[in-house]
């Protein structure tokens, strides 16, 4: 299927969810959808016979700079070998997204870390803890407005 | 949790024994976890009931790095370093996503170059993670052959780009050192050379009883769970399914070369099971050998670098570019914003995906099981922690 075609058959199930689709002018062909809405969609292109996305290539968080964070999939379709780019843009200081990692198991330690590195909260994760950085660790560090602590347990931090 | 009989825990005298499960600590500071990665292992007895991974004793932050780098050239370096046994690998994922926000074709002859470099780095890699696979199951010989013929590969790369470990080698565009004189036939040497050696590891480990004992029907991966989880490369293949990204996703010329990906067949136990993915390992470097050989022989004359701006600026957009690297699906998300620095460069490393399958295939088997799991997924923990 095409990236048209697939981003229609989202809109077709989901009208209300999709904000912005884009297939032309653009690298990679996305799609973006309302936060609240990810794991229906997630669960409905991943179980679709015609879509059959079960292989999640990446998950990354973002921060827009203009205060809001942003959370981006790259899905990949291993039976019929075709691609989704799936976004979704949330408030910084309401940064909240449904959960993927029922749907996709790969998605636990990804959301793990967008988590520890940028604090998105994923509601519905089984495991919701720091991954890459000290469990007391303050702040999350890819934030554009991230500044580094002066101390860490009596040590210094910055260098 | 396992079913212990009643009988068992009975002394000779009548009385019952306490029984009860045990958390213990595998590293960070241990030789079979290849780095510092920490299991914290729940056990009943020798039976690992839970496997609770801990990462991040080497995070260095990455992406926040690149993003305070004043260029994309800059970022390479830092990329060299997070899969420190398959750098060329690294760098190759990475130039080519640039490469693509840019929308910039390079010279052929650097296809080739970077063709041929990123295979060799593959069977040097490969070489360690068989090698050293072998010193976790008991086998010291077969790690010192593997680390011999590795030798030949680093001269290789010292005499074209000077570095033997870290080679900042593909920049964006082209690379940082044409091929030197002699190369070519160097290069072809060692491929007449290697070709027979794998018999020869075949022969000292693959097939080896006891080697088979410990790692046929162990860490039995299914298809399914390893598509849900995400597992790429050798582990992915190891499984049974039919996907390299050098075929199905094809990037560079490889769409060039006559080869094929190698699945596990379960020739000595289940299919996906810890020997499955070590022998796709050493099917892989024939392979590579296959392409190194073909690249040799076509490889054109040309520039080794195309005419970008010192100072590259792409516009503002994002791509998602993933590559196959030694360990798996190696993927760069890059945004750009217009301006002459990465706005944000998120890397899917392989190593760091493969590793969360660890507590699903290691219940229910022993202590030393999880040695011969840990080592077979072959994890690097640089690429884990970035």
């Amino acid at each position: 299927m095409t990236s048209q075609e697939i981003h229609e058959k989202i809109k077709l199930q989901f009208p209300a969810a999709v904000l912005e689709s884009k297939t032309e002018g653009v690298v990679d062909p996305f799609i973006k959808i309302a936060p609240e809405y990810v794991a229906d969609v997630a669960s409905f292109i991943r179980d679709n016979e015609e879509l059959g996305f079960d292989f999640l290539m990446c998950l990354s968080g973002i921060d827009y700079g203009k205060g809001t964070l942003g959370v981006i999939y790259n899905i990949f379709s291993m039976k019929h070998r075709h691609k989704l780019n799936l976004k979704v843009e949330v408030p910084k200081d309401k940064a909240e997204v449904p959960s993927v990692s029922l749907i996709w198991n790969t998605a636990n330690w990804h959301e793990r870390e967008a988590y520890d590195l940028m604090g998105i909260i994923f509601i519905g994760h089984p495991d919701p803890r720091r991954i890459l950085m000290p469990y007391d660790w303050e702040g999350h560090p890819l934030r554009k407005d991230y500044k580094t602590p002066e101390f860490y347990q009596g040590m210094k931090v910055p260098y | 949790m396992a079913e212990i009989s009643e009988e068992i825990i009975k002394t000779s005298t009548g009385t019952t024994l306490r029984h009860e499960e045990m958390v213990i600590n595998m590293g960070p500071q241990h030789p079979s976890t290849h780095g510092v990665l920490r299991l914290e292992v729940v056990v009943d007895g020798e039976i690992v009931i839970d496997v609770i991974p801990h990462i991040g004793y080497l995070h260095r932050c990455f992406e926040k790095h690149a993003e305070s780098m004043t260029n994309y050239q800059q970022v390479v370096p830092y990329v060299d370093r997070m899969d420190y046994c398959a750098a060329m690998n690294m760098d190759f994922g990475y130039v080519l996503a640039v490469e693509k926000l840019l929308g910039i074709q390079v010279p052929e002859r650097v296809e080739y170059i970077r063709v041929i470099m990123a295979e060799l780095q593959r069977i040097a890699s490969h070489l360690i993670a068989a090698g050293t696979y072998g010193l976790d199951i008991g086998a010291f010989t077969p790690f010192l052959y593997m680390f011999r013929e590795r030798e030949r590969i680093l001269d290789l790369f010292e005499m074209t780009c000077g570095a033997r470990l870290l080679y900042n080698y593909m920049w964006v565009g082209g690379v940082s050192h044409d091929l030197p004189p002699g190369f070519i036939d160097k290069a072809k040497d060692f491929c007449q050379y290697f070709r027979p050696k794998i018999k020869e590891y075949n022969d000292l480990l693959s097939y080896n009883e006891i080697f088979i004992k410990r790692t046929a029907n162990v860490g039995i991966l299914p298809k399914d769970v390893a598509i849900s989880y995400g597992i790429s490369g050798p582990v992915l293949r190891g499984s049974g399914v039919n996907f390299d990204l050098r075929r199905d996703d094809p990037y560079s010329i490889y769409h060039k070369f006559d080869w094929q990906p190698e699945i596990g067949k379960g020739e000595v136990g289940t299919v996906g099971d810890c020997w499955d993915r070590y022998m796709v390992r050493m099917r892989e470097m024939e392979q590579s050998i296959n392409i190194v050989e073909q690249a040799l022989n076509q490889i054109p004359e040309g520039n080794i670098a195309s005419a970008i701006p010192k100072r590259i600026r792409p516009n503002p957009g994002d791509v998602y570019v993933r590559t196959e690297s030694a360990r798996g699906e190696l993927g760069f998300y890059v945004i750009s914003d217009g301006s002459g620095k990465p706005y944000r460069i998120k890397a899917r490393s392989p190593s760091f995906v493969n590793l969360s399958v660890i507590p699903e295939i290691s219940r229910g088997g022993m202590i030393a099981d999880l040695v011969a799991i840990a080592g077979s997924l072959d994890i690097v923990l640089g690429e884990v922690d970035r």
